[in-house]
């Protein structure tokens, strides 16, 4: 397939994901804070630290980190690239581009999406009520990975959208993780009371996990939830399991099989992937968990700059060939 | 009764005749919207515009707030065509599309029209849409125009016109089939009431066409749509072609051209490409050969296409015959070419490169509607009797400095088709693009895209300029008893 029908893919899928993420960690913010005791204050630095664009948020609104101004910048805030309306555009206008590629269920569904927010957008209202709103949105995202699934070839391009998914989620997770954080240590005093738990209950609502979590660990222990949310093979929400499926889609396109590479997306996916298959919770410990967790994000990165390098990049042409004159 | 009080104003009205009975064809159509509540009508009309929305049906305003996006307004009234007159529209078409493709091809080589002085030389070879470089080019086939879309009118006496031939990139055959989607959702129980020739037949037709032009007989020849891109106003229908056909949809950045073959690059490196149905501009296809400041096109193309390595539809050059100067000379083609008489008529014109002819436009401008020769969706146009004297008197200056670039037309009493205004319904005046594909042979879309200008009054029918579209029914004949309530 084309180069740039596969990045456009990829970036759809990947956008629409962020949305759901974004959605899904500012819902969980506001259900934490209404079980928090009075006192303690709402937080919601941590979700602009940990959604990288701290330094933007600051300038725009001037080191305000109250709800108003952290749900407006990462919601409707066109001028944050992040934010769910941008990213929304953008996975708009990405699927606009290939529209001949994917099914007109899947564009209608990115299309009403974006103009559901758009909307949104000029009342605000939706607010008074975020939950409802937030909601919206990831049923919105879960709809369109649904007509992915069942009304699109599941070829090269459809692949394209799974990787993109599928990277963009495991860098989402290990940034809810890291959430906890910022919120947790600064204050060692509450460690083990009560309000730890509700801060990890938070953090697996969060990856819409709590209820997998209690099936699988029952007490609320955090190793075992760092476990869960990072190393687990089945929950779809797992890092680990993210890796998994990213390198399927990877090995589809590509036709490498395993224990092989042919270019370097797979060799750093690759690595990635064999160190989340083998490592334990007590040496991500040892690490330290926000450590780990910047160094996933980090190779994260580099997976995401190799694919872009090894499949989306114009190949060059021989320049004999291209400085040819008409006879 | 909804159409109880509707007027015809004097017009020919496409559905009722001058003393208010329903034409031949419409009866059941009249019947089933009267019987319809008014809140229910209006009702249907929303829901179309919404799922046009929904689908993204959608042109750019240009000047207004960053993503600002309106739909191509919509009307619920179809205009419907009897079957009869369909016929001696398809067959008209078919003549002149031929002695078209016979008058490019005759320009591009011998030249024997212009030798003969049927149309005098200077004429087509000082056309804008004229190009030298194309001279002794051999497309397959000797076609030329693949795909054509051409303009008609009905006039005040009932009979149809050909108002211009667009012989480069016609547009929007997307919304006719998008328009028919739209009414078979809203107005399902309109459809039992008539039998409409379908139009969905017009993808598969045109990749047939595009395959038969291959220039290597090969099983599957790489066919691709080629876009300027998605900021261009037509990307959508770019888009929903290539969708609808199964091919790519390409932009000039995704090809490359190496030892005269045209490649895409593709994740696994370059593909071939046999064929190229370009929405781009003949200026803009080949920095080598056109317009060298095109950051759209494909630097080779041209010597790939005249190498015999890939096809293009349209060829370059068409643009020659669509030239609206040239245009006053296709009754005389189809006489030269064909030894016929012109079946469809062209709207009676005056070229202002003639000096009888200047003199009697400049003295009549208040009558006449005058056109630039190179310019099409209804810019740099005067519609005499509604502009302002000042208006004309600018015009007038424009036309005497240059006398090439100008056509004149008396100002047609266009028809007319019930439009939903508010709660009622007004006529509103049409005209009609039907679309022509021509391969192995010439195929003509049932019906075509009926455009209409919603301002009241207004004969300007683009979309750019305030124009909206309606569904558009080719009919056998009504099937239903009279009266039948809708679903």
């Amino acid at each position: 397939m084309l180069s740039r029908v596969a990045e456009s893919i990829y970036w759809m899928a990947r956008y629409v994901e962020r949305v759901e993420n974004t959605a899904r960690i500012m819902d969980a913010n506001y259900h934490m804070i209404l079980d928090l005791p009075v006192g303690v204050g709402e937080q919601w630095e941590p979700l602009v630290v940990t959604s990288g664009d701290e330094e933007l948020f600051k300038k725009l609104y001037h080191d305000e980190f109250n709800r108003e101004n952290v749900v407006l910048f990462l919601t409707f805030d066109t001028r944050n690239p992040n934010s769910i309306l941008s990213c929304l555009q953008n996975a708009r206008e990405n699927a606009r581009s290939v529209r001949e590629w994917i099914s007109s269920e899947m564009w209608q569904q990115v299309n009403t999406f974006y103009l559901l927010v758009k909307e949104a957008s000029r009342e605000k209202a939706v607010l008074e009520l975020p939950h409802e709103f937030f909601v919206e949105i990831m049923m919105a995202s879960h709809h369109f990975v649904g007509l992915s699934e069942n009304t699109m070839t599941h070829g090269e391009g459809w692949e394209f959208a799974r990787l993109g998914r599928m990277l963009e989620r495991a860098d989402k997770t290990a940034r809810i993780i890291d959430v906890k954080y910022f919120i947790l240590l600064p204050s060692v005093d509450y460690i083990g009371m009560p309000y730890d738990h509700i801060l990890w209950g938070a953090l697996l609502r969060s990856a819409s996990a709590f209820e997998m979590y209690r099936k699988r660990y029952g007490q609320i222990v955090p190793d075992q939830i760092i476990e869960f949310l990072i190393l687990d093979n089945e929950f779809p929400r797992a890092i680990h399991h993210c890796l998994i499926a990213a390198e399927i889609a990877l090995r589809n396109i590509s036709g490498t099989v395993r224990g092989r590479f042919t270019n370097r997306a797979e060799k750093t996916l690759g690595r990635l992937l064999a160190d989340l298959d083998y490592i334990q919770v007590e040496e991500i410990k040892g690490i330290g968990l926000h450590e780990f967790l910047d160094n996933t994000q980090t190779q994260l990165n580099q997976i995401g700059a190799a694919v872009s390098e090894t499949f989306f990049s114009i190949p060059v042409v021989p320049a004999a060939t291209q400085s040819q004159s008409i006879e | 009764m909804r159409f109880q009080n509707y007027d015809t104003g004097g017009f020919y009205d496409e559905m009722f005749t001058p003393d208010g009975q329903p034409r031949t064809g419409t009866e059941a159509v009249v019947n089933r919207f009267n019987a319809l509540p008014l809140e229910e009508l209006k009702r249907r009309q929303q829901a179309a515009e919404k799922t046009l929305l929904q689908m993204g049906i959608t042109f750019s305003v240009y000047g207004e707030e960053q993503g600002t996006e309106r739909i191509f307004p919509f009307d619920i009234v179809p205009r419907i065509i009897p079957h009869n007159e369909w016929v001696e529209i398809e067959s008209g078409l078919k003549q002149r599309i031929k002695a078209l493709n016979l008058f490019i091809n005759d320009v591009y080589h011998e030249q024997k029209i212009l030798k003969d002085g049927v149309i005098p030389e200077q004429l087509v070879l000082s056309a804008s849409g004229f190009r030298p470089e194309c001279m002794g080019l051999r497309p397959p086939g000797d076609i030329w125009c693949h795909i054509t879309g051409t303009d008609l009118v009905r006039g005040g006496d009932g009979k149809f016109y050909v108002l211009e031939d667009n012989l480069r990139c016609p547009s929007g055959v997307s919304y006719v089939l998008q328009n028919r989607v739209v009414m078979k959702r809203s107005f399902p129980w309109a459809f039992d009431a008539a039998r409409v020739a379908p139009v969905s037949d017009y993808p598969n037709r045109l990749l047939e066409l595009l395959q038969y032009l291959a220039p290597t007989r090969r099983d599957k020849p790489v066919v691709a749509v080629w876009t300027p891109g998605i900021y261009n106003s037509a990307y959508f229908e770019h888009s929903f072609l290539a969708q609808q056909m199964g091919v790519e949809l390409v932009e000039g950045s995704d090809l490359v051209v190496v030892d005269d073959r045209v490649m895409m690059r593709t994740t696994n490196g370059l593909k071939p490409v046999d064929v190229l149905y370009r929405r781009i501009d003949d200026d803009f296809i080949d920095p080598e050969v056109f317009r060298s400041d095109s950051m759209l096109g494909v630097p080779g193309l041209m010597r790939a296409y005249k190498a015999g390595r890939v096809a293009l539809a349209n060829a370059p050059g068409t643009g020659v015959a669509d030239d609206k100067a040239v245009y006053a000379y296709v009754p005389d083609m189809i006489k030269y070419y064909l030894g016929e008489e012109p079946i469809l008529k062209n709207v009676e014109t005056y070229l202002c490169s003639r000096e009888k002819d200047l003199q009697y436009v400049l003295s009549n401008l208040d009558k006449l509607v005058v056109k630039k020769v190179g310019e099409s969706g209804g810019y740099g146009m005067l519609v005499g009797p509604h502009a302002s004297p000042e208006e004309r008197v600018e015009y007038g200056e424009q036309i005497k400095a240059n006398p090439r670039n100008f056509i004149a037309q008396p100002t047609l009493a266009l028809s007319r088709v019930p439009t939903l205004v508010n709660d009622h319904f007004e006529g509103r005046h049409v005209d009609l693009r039907p679309y022509i594909l021509f391969g192995e042979e010439i195929y003509v879309m049932p019906g075509g895209l009926t455009r209409v200008a919603l301002k009241k009054g207004s004969l300007v029918v683009n979309s750019s300029q305030g124009g909206g579209s309606k569904d558009t029914w080719v009919v056998e004949a009504c099937t239903l008893p009279e009266g039948g309530a809708p679903c």
